[in-house]
């Protein structure tokens, strides 16, 4: 991946205080969530925090979205030191950076049809809407795979993986350069699932954007990621190329947790495949 | 003669029909994974099983266990073998443990409901000794801890304690692993393993992770709205599916083995 560096992270810490330990003269017990992170994010890349729960990948997310104040630690967006950004001035840094959460339902307002969803962010952000409301909506559907005549639906008339296009469309809806997908497809059925990476690796073709990918599965991962961090206790272990991490893994906790992931027995995978070619 | 044989089952809401005409049949000691996607009515057949239907359900068609019909069963005949004979694991541990109550009260008081006469001074003992048995440390301590003070993956195995309290003959688990960090996964799939190993009871494992199922299961049902697709030996429906539907669930999962290329996907809108 040699594309523009559009995100780069450096020494990215985030304490948090631990409820119920402040006194009236003591400051409350720090707990570190990430305990300095860095990396690079460029266009055209995947780059997948990978761990367990509790590892920090997703706090780690929300520091480079700028979601969350960090600690310390810089934040870059495409050249630009957007670490201590407030109030208005994040406007530039929601242009460029959008998030796709894990829970489409819950993320998006039920009381909204899918028109009204889908334009939130550039209403927020005063821009015009290129070619009109209606029109526009019309396209973001037809481009993350929905019935553009839906668009005056609400978020419960959907399923699951439609719900989860729309949580996209409305990301993709300010043109981002960086799209942040907080175990975006780890709710979802299997074959919705499949359904889901495939549009993300699509989009990405066409927009070019960098993607940082938050996932606890790593088998997901292995089919999206271009690059790979492995996080445990707030660091990361190991960073590399994906087929690098997957296919000769240095540290001992990545091992351990490739080795754990369960797998179909190769010899049926073989037979499975044989027949299915046969077919 | 099968340990459970389930026979047109059929699970009604109103005109919903979310079970439709199910049948298998386990050994004693064997396994069976029930896989499928969501509203595949995996989950509504292993409450039928235990009679833990929600109102309003209607269940029809025959479930045998060891000879008797637990569908025409009283609640309070099958009060006497549901967390006895059957027992049963949930994804989520944390929902499923009081926590009001230490975790050694609740493996004791479980186990007691089921064995009158039993002292809480032994059924204690029982529970110490289900602890050691799933591998928790220092059990004679933590048998006087809270729920809160375990992790996760320690809840599940306090859960599986509690199952294992009456040495039950089926165990009947729904996603156990789910909720879990897949390391802890491997741990609890060992687990499982174990205690079948040594104490013979038979598993049905709900589950949507097929490579789970293809781990753990010796007979696989595979279901999609209601109705069983197909069933099989686990080497049957992985290395030779027949339904499209199994092909195509095959298909869609992602591998941590694999090649990358676009994932195959399972026709209609998602």
């Amino acid at each position: 991946m040699t594309g523009e560096l559009l995100l780069r992270a450096r020494d990215l810490v985030k304490q948090f205080p631990v409820a119920g330990t402040a006194g009236l003269f003591r400051p409350a017990r720090l707990f570190t969530a990430v305990g300095g992170v860095s990396f690079d994010l460029h266009a055209g890349e995947t780059l997948a925090l990978v761990g367990e729960s509790g590892s920090g990948k997703s706090t780690t997310a929300r520091l480079a979205a700028r979601l969350l104040d960090v600690t310390s630690g810089t934040v870059e967006l495409a050249g630009q030191d957007v670490t201590t950004r407030k109030g208005k001035d994040l406007a530039a840094v929601r242009r460029t950076v959008q998030v796709v959460f894990q829970d489409p339902f819950s993320s998006l307002n039920p009381r909204h049809t899918v028109e009204r969803i889908v334009t939130a962010p550039l209403l927020y952000q005063k821009r015009d809407i290129p070619g009109g409301s209606r029109e526009f909506t019309r396209t973001l559907l037809d481009r993350v795979g929905l019935n553009p005549d839906w668009l005056n639906r609400y978020p419960a008339q959907f399923s699951g993986g439609q719900a989860q296009r729309i949580g996209i469309a409305r990301a993709l809806a300010v043109g981002p350069r960086v799209l942040v997908c907080d175990e975006a497809v780890s709710a979802l059925d299997v074959s919705v699932q499949a359904q889901i990476i495939n549009l993300l690796r699509d989009l990405q073709a066409e927009e070019g954007f960098g993607c940082l990918f938050i996932a606890h599965d790593l088998a997901v991962v292995r089919q999206i990621a271009t690059s790979v961090a492995v996080m445990t206790a707030g660091r990361v272990v190991e960073a590399g190329d994906r087929d690098t991490v997957f296919g000769d893994p240095q540290h001992e906790y990545t091992r351990r947790l490739l080795a754990a992931v369960p797998r179909i027995r190769p010899e049926w995978e073989a037979a499975r495949r044989a027949k299915a070619a046969a077919r | 003669m099968s340990l459970l044989r389930v026979n047109d089952l059929t699970v009604k809401f109103g005109d919903v029909t979310v079970v439709d005409g199910l049948g298998f049949e386990l050994p004693k000691g064997g396994s069976l994974g029930i896989v499928g996607e969501s509203g595949s009515g995996k989950s509504m057949t292993s409450l039928a099983v235990m009679g833990l239907l929600p109102k309003g359900a209607l269940c029809t068609g025959e479930i045998s266990f060891d000879g008797i019909d637990l569908n025409t069963l009283s609640e309070r005949r099958m009060r006497e073998i549901r967390g006895d004979r059957i027992a049963m694991i949930f994804q989520d541990p944390l929902s499923s443990l009081n926590p009001y109550y230490t975790v050694g009260t609740q493996i004791a008081e479980a186990y007691r409901s089921h064995r009158s006469g039993v002292s809480r001074r032994a059924a204690r003992q029982v529970a110490i000794e289900a602890m050691e048995r799933v591998h928790i440390k220092e059990a004679g301590r933590r048998v006087d801890d809270y729920p809160h003070q375990f992790s996760g993956g320690m809840r599940q195995r306090v859960m599986i304690a509690m199952a294992l309290s009456t040495e039950p003959e089926l165990i009947i688990a729904d996603e156990p692993t789910t909720a879990l960090d897949v390391t802890v996964q491997a741990q609890i799939l060992d687990l499982l393993a174990e205690v079948r190993r040594d104490t013979g009871a038979a598993l049905i494992m709900i589950t949507h992770d097929l490579a789970v199922v293809s781990e753990v299961a010796d007979t696989v049902v595979v279901m999609r709205y209601g109705d069983v697709v197909e069933t099989g030996s686990t080497e049957q429906i992985f290395s030779d599916p027949r339904h499209p539907y199994t092909q195509a669930l095959l298909d869609a999962v992602p591998r941590i083995d694999d090649e990358i290329g676009d994932l195959r996907t399972l026709g209609g809108g998602s």
